[in-house]
Formats: structure tokens, sequence, C-alpha cells
């Protein structure tokens, strides 16, 4: 099958997701896709795909234009797309998994087992694995759940298979193996999409690739004719405009200290320290332990292992409650979910983690707690129409706003912003890199994780760069590029 | 307390079960003006009042996202203690004393179940309920506990008049008022709203999620027991089988009040309405010699509509 996607469009609302992209794919190649997060690189494939339709541009496949109703019509034209999340049923086995939704049936509705049976065999044969058929999909690792996935592909005869971080959780047997069965696909005459953020298995597996960045084509290339350094550069490529509010940080001593942080699974022998008056960017690729970590700084999750120090004094940090008493205060990644209580006020919000002042008799004291609401939305420029007015109706810029504004009342020592900028728009964003300056001027420390490499080189004194759990390199602000972040969270150097 | 300012539906939903309560009065006094009589009403209010305590407890526990099934079973189970302890000579207020903190322990345990236990409250209070009763039942071998003696003041408990109002009522008014503060006043209140608002969230701000859900379930045993005391005292006995189905009343009234099952939003006073209409009702229809088999389909009937209005106007 051959593809071609021209000056692709496509908008949610106002916000411009693709702006002109070109993609094209070979009968039987490995095209890679390569992009930051928020590129567009899924938005690309899910409108290949069917389940988005583009605003404007034409796909053109084997000679003739298409424009598929949904994602059954794509399925049935030969893609198959095969997520990050996998869609594995956990408690139905291997077979009921291959065949959800297609179950072949005689005019009773009764289960043809042998008829499935003998086609799942005939799959697995094509593919050179062998999984027992009634063991549950649950018990089966990752890798192979992603076989039953490929099986799955291999069933409705796609052509086209479009993989989404394949690898990402996968050990290098597993990859091996994969990368075995991606091989004998493509001799078949398969094409296949590879959406991955790792460099060694793109340059490995790949015959071509694509970059895209801000919802736009960089560029495609043969993978012989290029090399590490310039898809990375091509990637990031952007200049650094003034975005970043100018500080000149006066650093003072230590308020964190963190060692040998573990959880298992999830990160290992994490050492770092933050001093007052210093914003600490935490940069990594998505999955690579970030948020995990300073979650579990926080309590919300439990660590393992490992030691935290505040002001020089070891706490133990068990729960969120434990956290908020040692002066550390976090924002999350999704504000909605874990920042706000969305049926609240804006002055219940704020006084949330602040009732220990405001109600020190367990009465609360509505007045103080407004004085001090009313006077955080003038100084954060929230724009309300009074403090009474119910969070969900504000926009994402203003609630994350409120959300900074909940945890300067409990002056912490340390604030712990994840994606402190998702989803809101460039003024708001300004603002908030202009407050998250002031807070450091009064000594507050910062550590910052987020997906924005511009942000994290514009914003932070030190940048810590995780990978696969463990933090692979730290940056000083005059040496941090993007490039360079880049190399290190895709496991380069 | 959010709906203060949330304009025309916020009112309705203020008002609306209020608006019913009222409308049911008229209807029910045009169709048998004795209904109105002072007799009947503090009748009523006496009737009401067990229902009301149980409810007031489970409106701070809905309110959480939670539902007690157990309640009636706690009802009964500190009911028996107390007569119990009464028959074997302890002193009536010493006794009532220690049942309702009895009562409060088993709330509690209801509570540590579901914070720290990780489990379902309906799984866990359906479990205690059963649990609960059969424990009354093992306590009184399946009979009546009698003979609690002839104290004047555990008697005024149940029977008798203050300012000539029933004392029950009495209980229940200085209930509402200790309650009301408690949930629309304090930090207690506010975290409740919090947890039932978003849980994850509460606790990311700090909130001892799992102490504050200990203590609204042993809050809602509290007043199970309370609503015990003051039943034992009406009938002089316990009864093994009493406060069963008294769980479901006590939802029933949360609802009506306009609490919503998934949490964060309602009043108490809310309750108290729902509680009223519940308890106008049977009053009413029996007033009205409404069969008792149709009352409740009427009784299911009213909910149903309570329900499906609260829906519509969202």
């Amino acid at each position: 099958m051959q593809i071609e996607m021209q000056n692709i469009y496509k908008a949610f609302g106002q916000n411009k997701v693709l702006e002109g992209v070109h993609f094209s794919l070979e009968a039987g190649e490995v095209h890679a896709l390569m992009g930051e997060n928020g590129a567009g690189k899924s938005t690309l494939m899910n409108i290949l795909t069917g389940l988005h339709k583009h605003d404007q541009g034409t796909i053109v496949i084997n000679g003739n234009e298409i424009s598929f109703k949904d994602s059954k019509e794509a399925e049935e034209a030969g893609m198959a797309f095969i997520r990050q999340e996998l869609n594995i049923w956990p408690e139905m086995t291997v077979l009921e998994n291959l065949f959800i939704g297609k179950e072949m049936v005689n005019g009773f509705g009764v289960l043809k087992m042998k008829q499935m049976k003998a086609r799942a065999k005939e799959v697995f044969k094509t593919l050179n694995i062998s999984l027992p058929f009634d063991k549950e999909a649950g018990l089966c690792s990752v890798g192979e759940q992603q076989m039953i996935e490929i099986a799955k592909a291999l069933m409705t005869e796609a052509e086209v298979i479009i993989m989404d971080e394949p690898t990402a959780a996968l050990t290098d047997r597993e990859i091996e193996k994969l990368f075995e069965v991606m091989k004998d696909l493509t001799k078949k005459g398969v094409s296949l999409v590879y959406i991955s953020h790792r460099m060694e298995e793109i340059f490995a597996i790949c015959d071509r690739i694509t970059v895209m960045r801000d919802g736009k084509t960089v560029d495609t290339k043969k993978i012989v004719e290029t090399n590490f350094d310039e898809v990375v550069q091509k990637m990031v490529g952007r200049e650094l405009e003034d975005r970043f509010p100018h500080r000149e940080a006066k650093l003072g001593d230590v308020v964190l200290d963190v060692k040998g942080l573990m959880k298992k699974g999830m990160f290992e022998d994490i050492n770092f320290s933050v001093r007052q008056g210093e914003i600490v960017g935490v940069a990594g690729l998505m999955g690579a332990g970030r948020t995990e970590i300073v979650r579990a700084l926080f309590g919300v999750d439990q660590i393992d292992r490992g030691e935290i120090t505040v002001e020089g004094k070891r706490v133990s940090i068990r729960k969120p409650s434990d956290a908020v008493r040692n002066g550390l205060a976090f924002i999350t990644e999704n504000r909605k979910e874990e920042g706000l209580i969305l049926d609240f006020s804006v002055r219940e919000n704020i006084g949330l983690p602040n009732l220990k002042s405001f109600a020190p008799s367990g009465l609360v004291k509505t007045g103080d707690e407004r004085n001090f609401a009313d006077m955080m939305i003038k100084r954060l420029h929230v724009k309300t129409s009074s403090a009474e007015t119910i969070i969900g109706t504000l926009s994402g810029g203003n609630q994350q706003k409120v959300v900074i504004a909940k945890w300067i009342g409990t002056s912490p020592k340390v604030l712990i912003m994840d994606e402190p900028t998702r989803g809101i728009d460039v003024g708001a964003k300004r603002e908030i890199y202009e407050l998250m300056n002031e807070l450091t001027e009064r000594g507050i420390a910062i550590i910052m994780v987020s997906s924005e490499l511009p942000e994290i080189v514009g914003m932070s004194d030190r940048i810590l760069v995780v990978h696969e759990g463990e933090i692979a390199g730290e940056l000083l602000k005059q040496e941090a590029t993007q490039e360079k972040i880049m190399a290190l969270a895709t496991g380069g150097n | 307390m959010k709906l203060e300012t949330t304009g025309k539906s916020g009112i309705w939903q203020k008002f609306g079960p209020l608006l019913a309560l009222v409308l049911l009065f008229i209807v029910i006094t045009v169709l048998n003006p004795s209904f109105m009589e002072p007799n009947n009403i503090l009748n009523l209010l006496r009737q009401t009042s067990i229902n009301a305590l149980i409810a007031f407890g489970m409106t701070f526990i809905i309110l959480t996202g939670g539902i007690d099934l157990s309640v009636g079973s706690i009802l009964a189970l500190s009911s028996a203690l107390m007569a119990g302890m009464m028959v074997s000579g302890m002193d009536p207020i010493l006794a009532i004393l220690v049942g309702v903190l009895l009562g409060t322990i088993m709330g509690v345990i209801n509570g540590i179940l579901v914070s720290k236990g990780k489990m379902a409250p309906f799984i866990v209070t359906l479990a205690t309920m059963t649990i609960f009763r059969g424990l009354t039942l093992v306590y009184t071998d399946g009979k009546p506990i009698t003979g609690i003696g002839d104290s004047v003041t555990f008697q005024m408990l149940g029977r008798g008049y203050f300012l000539g109002l029933p004392v029950p009522a009495v209980v229940m008014v200085i209930a509402f008022f200790i309650l009301w503060f408690l949930l629309h006043k304090t930090s207690f209140g506010r975290k409740t709203y919090a947890i039932g608002g978003n849980e994850k969230a509460s606790r990311i701000s700090g909130i001892k999620v799992d102490r504050v859900k200990v203590a609204i379930y042993g809050l809602a045993g509290t007043m199970a027991a309370i609503a015990g005391a003051i039943l034992t005292s009406r009938l002089n006995s316990a009864q093994p089988t009493a406060g069963q189905s008294y769980e479901m009343d006590a939802i029933a009234a949360v609802v009506l009040g306009g609490t919503s099952l998934s949490g964060g939003k309602g009043r108490l006073f809310g309750t108290l309405v729902g509680v009223l209409i519940i308890g106008t009702l049977n009053n009413g229809m029996n007033l009205l010699g409404v069969s008792s088999f149709y009352q409740q389909v009427v009784k299911g009937a009213v909910i149903l509509i309570a329900v499906l209005l609260d829906r519509k106007k969202s």
C-alpha cells in the first residue's frame, strides 16, 4: 500500500494541532515518526486511521483520494493502530482477546471455536510466535501482549500498522523479538509507522524518518542519509525567544536533599538537592519516571527506599499531609483531577490547604479566608468576578493560578510543579513564569517537571534529565541546550 | 455551601424540597383537616425524630460519596447493650452514654474498614450490617429485653415533653443545629465536602482523608445509637429486630433533600426537609386510611419523582 498525506490541517477548537503536514508511506517500509510531545504525531496518525477527520488536505492511497468516515472504515481499508496503552482485556484469554468484537459465530450466535483457533494458529505462524490460547492475557508479559495486538492487526488483514512507542515497556529480548517480527512483516509488504523517542532503535530498524515540530513536517529523509545529531536538532529546532522573563538567581542554603530514592519498577537511585531560590527543572520523556519521582517525594505514592532531608532535618513522608507539614507544596500535572475541587468556589479552593490557619479552633473564619483569597486574586491577576465564583467556570490559566495561590498561603519551602503551564495560553504562561521568579526571590525553591524543552531551558537554573527511571545527567543553565537534554533523555550522551 | 451562588438552579435546589413539603402539607390538610391539629403535628415530629437523627449522620457519609447500610443494626445492637446494662442495674444515664459510645465505636470500625482497608463503603457496611445484627441476636438470644426499670429520666427521653414539645423532637432539633454548625461552619465540614468533591485533590491538599472518614462514620454510628436510646425508651424495651430497614428511610431522606449520592453536593437542611417529607407521607397516609401496602408504593414513587426532578434541572 502506498500512502500520501498532503497538506493536512487539523484544529480542535481554537487549538491548531496540524498546519500543513506532509507524510508518505511506501509499501514494505518502516517509517519513523519523531517529534516532541505535542508535535502532532498522534493526531496525524489518528487522522490516517479514521478516528479524527482532517480539516484540509488530501489523503491518497494507491493513487485514489480517500477520506475515512470512521475508524471502522479505515480498519477495513487495512489500517491498524497499536497504541501505547495496549488494548488488552486482562481477564480474558489470549484467544478471546484476538477475536474481541470480531468473534466468528454460526447462525445461532454460538462461537465457532475450531475456526477461530485455526485462524489464530495461522496468524501466530506468520508471526513465528507461540502463546497458549487459554492463557489469561493479563498474565502475559507486556511483550506478549504486544504480540497479541500485532496478531489482532494481522487478523484484520492490515497492510499498514502504526506503532506508538511499542518498546516503552519491553525488555531487550522482547525488543529483539519485536524487530524480527517487524522485519518479517515488511517482507510480506506490510508498511509500518514507528513512533518512538528512542534514537538507537530508529536507526536500527527504520528505512525513512519524518520529523514533526509544532504541527508541521520539518523534514523527511532516508535513515542512511541522516544522523543522530541532525534529527535531534530538527526536533527541537526553534529558537529561544523572549518567552521567559529574566531573573538573577540568588541561591541560598540547601533546603531539600534527596538520597537514594527508589520505587521498584518506577525509578531508582535518585539523588539531588535543591537550594533556596533555585529552580530545578526535571526533564525526560513521557514515562521516564519524572512525575513518579515527584509524586513519591510528596507522599502521593510510597517510596520503597530513600532519604529525604528538609533544611537539614531528616523527614519521613508517607502521605501528602506529611509533605505539607514539612513545607512542601505540589502542583499536579492534572489540575482538574488532582488540583481543584471543581464545585468549590475560588475562596474555598484557596482555603483548602490553609484550613489550619483559617480555622485554628475548627471554626472556619470565612472573613479571613475571603480577605486572603481577594488578595491572591489581585496579586496573581486571576480573572474571576469574585472569590465566590465556582472554580470550574474559570479558564485553564486562571484555574492554574488558583492552584498556585492555594499553596502560597502555606508558605512552602519547596514548591513542586508538574507541567505548570500545560494547556494554558501563552499570555498566562508568561504570568506564571513571572510568578515563579517572584517566589524564588522570596527564597522558595522550585522543582519543575516539564515536557516542554524551551520551558525547561528558559526557566531552570539547573536541569535533571531522567531516562528510564534514573537521572541520566545534570546540566547547568549555562551549558544546557535542548539538544543536550534530548540526547540524555533518549539514552544518548 | 456553594449553592448560594449558583443562581436559579441553586435556588430551586435549595427550596425545591421545601416547596414539595409545603405542597404535601396543603394537600393532606385539604383531604383531612385534622392533620394540622397541634397534637398530630407534635406526633409527626416525634415519629420523624428517629429517622432524622440517623439521616443527619447519613448526610455526612453520603456527602463524602459513601453509604452506610449498617446504621439500623448499630441502632439495634447499641439499644440491646443499653437495655442489658440497665437490667443489670447500671445507672440509666450512664448506660445511655456507654451505649452511645459503643455505637460510635461500631461506626469507627466501619470508617477504618472503608479508609484504611480501602474497601467500598457499600460492601463494608453491608457486611457489618449483618454482623451487628447477628451480634444483637446473639446478645438478646432473639428475644426482647424488658424490665429495664422505671427511671423517670430514661422514660422522659422517648415519651416525655419539654416546653410542650416531645423530647425526641427536641433532641432532633438540637442535633440538627449542632450538626448544621459542624457541617457548614467548621473545617471538619469543609473537609467533608472537599472529600466528596474530589478525594484525590483533597489528599494532595494535605487533608488527612482517612482520619476525616473515620470520624464521619463514627458520627453516623453515634447518631444511630442516640436514635437507639430514644427507641428503647419509647418501647421501654430493646427489640432484637429494631431498626431493620431504617438505613433505607435515612438514605431516602438524604436523597429527597437533594444530596447527591456521588458526594460533594447537598445540605443538612435538605435532609431535615427530606425526613419531614417521609414522615408527613407516613402520617398523612395513615390519617387518610391508605393501606400500608399502598403506602410503600407511594413512598417509592415519591423518591423516584424527586430524584428525576433533581436530574432534569441539572
